[in-house]
């Protein structure tokens, strides 16, 4: 049901987000390459793919942190960068200074700056948003604390936090499911629930198949170039697994398919380490 | 009482007071970013950077704060430049500006007749030769940064904080950095005069350090810092007065007494 009402929507309403044939790459190594894919209204999507395959680089690239090569990023069929702040950036934990003098509360109301004005004070409508953003990731008692001072989980919650807080019409979390504690789990997947519900659109990269599987309306599979973009029924199959993961991939003879994925998901730093695009 | 009113009878210490606590606030709130955004050796590097422009003014008769302020913009925008698409890397362009502007400052001076009264000058300041002229100018620059500071509290604070939120939110990060950098250079200049191009990096990090221990927000890190740069100054230009020791000196020591004292108090709070 699902899928029917995934694919209606696809033909009838104006595409939140759409990839054209983009390349991006750091120098002369090219990360991503002829990349287009376009995502529908609220839609749910999991970025898969193996160590190094670009997934943070697509994500930064969507953000408008890297520059395009060729091709081009629409949302609302406009240009990136021709709106203000619709889309929200939930970063690796590794990514953040968390030694940098903010409280939870400081770090939320970050998420309102663009709307509130640069110059401007918080409104009543700031302060509450904020609030509210933090009742709902569970942290409301946790505002005065140094962010710091929070648990792996906790600082996460902060982040998500501060991106629901933005009002986002695009949503992007980086491993949000690598190295933090159930609660945080279950918190950042019933928010994955809530976002469709508001129509909003999240693409979250994960190295958890189970959950791309499970609680994802569309998977993107990624190496370097995009290999499979659909249902993830219609995504996780031997052939595009094969080919995202290559030798990483064992198939048994029971049909069961095993994917090993040796190093922590820092992959952008590594990707040397791994076989590039030609 | 009279110990503490009796320098004041002089105008020079009035002088040399007042820019001295402007000079403290100014650095020390420009340094709550310098530790923050880990620009301690940039800080350092724009200082010295300066020394080429100082004696160039010198030579042509020309207006030492101005040449200091040519100087140092020319070198925060050519670290800029040198590190633009990441050719090399900043702590190295930094480091090869550095040494370049400091050998030309020194070979300019060189050639003057005064040299060592004039190197050492500029090198540690010489807060008591402050003339009114140079009160104005210190203080009118030091609102106009201040100002600029205050106006762009939020995007600076993003910016230095989270880079990729300053995508999200469409902000010219690039620009703002600039900025940021040219504000720096001009604070330096400003501490030319009290503190000398070698302890003006100190006045930048040392009461934002000692801030950073004893706050946990930016706004009061700002605010405690500012405090303790306006406190060091004058406390340390009395023991100038009193024991007879370089003004610069005697501010940034105070300071640095500050910093260690915060740094135990930290300590024992924690175990």
């Amino acid at each position: 049901m699902k899928q029917a009402r995934l694919s209606i929507a696809m033909s009838h309403i104006p595409h939140r987000l759409e990839v054209q044939n983009i390349r991006i790459g750091y120098s002369e190594k090219i990360i991503l390459d002829q990349l287009s894919f376009q995502v529908p209204h609220g839609a749910r999507v999991a970025v898969v793919g193996p160590n190094g395959a670009g997934k943070s680089t697509l994500f930064k690239a969507l953000v408008g942190l890297l520059p395009l090569q060729q091709g081009q990023i629409l949302i609302h069929g406009e240009q990136l960068g021709s709106h203000q702040d619709c889309v929200a950036y939930v970063p690796q934990r590794e990514e953040v200074d968390w030694r940098f003098p903010v409280t939870v509360h400081d770090v939320v109301m970050m998420g309102r700056f663009a709307q509130m004005g640069w110059l401007k004070r918080a409104s009543a409508y700031d302060r509450e948003a904020v609030q509210k953003s933090l009742s709902q990731m569970g942290i409301a008692d946790l505002a005065d604390q140094s962010i710091g001072q929070l648990s792996g989980g906790q600082q996460q919650r902060a982040f998500l936090a501060r991106a629901i807080a933005q009002e986002p019409h695009i949503l992007l979390m980086d491993e949000p499911f690598t190295g933090v504690d159930i609660t945080t789990q279950e918190v950042t997947l019933r928010l994955l629930d809530h976002l469709q519900s508001q129509e909003v659109t999240a693409m979250v990269s994960t190295h958890d198949l189970n959950l791309a599987g499970s609680r994802f309306d569309l998977v993107l599979l990624l190496n370097h170039r995009l290999i499979a973009f659909g249902t993830p029924q219609e995504v996780f199959v031997k052939e595009n697994l094969a080919q995202a993961f290559g030798n990483s991939l064992l198939v048994m003879e029971n049909g069961m398919m095993l994917v090993d994925e040796c190093c922590p998901p820092d992959e952008e730093h590594h990707h040397h380490h791994h076989t590039e695009v030609k | 009482m009279n110990w503490l009113l009796e320098p004041l009878t002089y105008e020079f210490m009035q002088r040399g007071l007042l820019a001295s606590v402007i000079v403290g606030v100014l650095c020390a709130v420009m340094g709550t970013y310098v530790v923050l955004r880990g620009m301690a050796f940039l800080g350092d590097a724009i200082a010295h950077a300066i020394l080429p422009g100082v004696a160039i003014a010198y030579i042509l008769n020309g207006d030492l704060l101005v040449g200091a302020g040519v100087a140092a913009v020319v070198v925060a925008l050519s670290i800029g430049l040198f590190t633009k698409e990441g050719t090399i890397k900043e702590d190295t362009a930094i480091g090869i500006l550095f040494a370049a502007a400091l050998s030309l400052g020194v070979a300019l001076i060189s050639t003057m007749q005064t040299y060592a009264v004039d190197l050492s000058h500029i090198l540690f300041g010489n807060v008591l030769g402050v003339s009114t002229m140079d009160i104005w100018l210190i203080g009118g620059l030091s609102v106009v940064i201040l100002l600029i500071v205050a106006l762009l509290y939020k995007p600076f604070l993003v910016i230095s904080f989270d880079p990729v939120l300053a995508a999200t939110l469409r902000l010219p990060a690039e620009l703002l950095r600039n900025l940021m950098l040219v504000l720096l250079a001009l604070t330096v200049v400003v501490s030319l005069q009290t503190v000398g191009v070698s302890l003006a990096a100190a006045m930048l990090v040392t009461p934002a350090a000692t801030a950073y221990l004893l706050t946990r927000r930016l706004l009061p890190m700002m605010l405690v810092s500012a405090l303790i740069g306006a406190l060091s100054s004058v406390i340390g230009l009395y023991v100038s007065y009193y024991f007879n020791i370089v003004s610069g000196s005697a501010i940034v020591l105070t300071a640095t007494s500050m910093f260690l004292f915060a740094f135990s108090w930290n300590r024992l709070k924690r175990s």
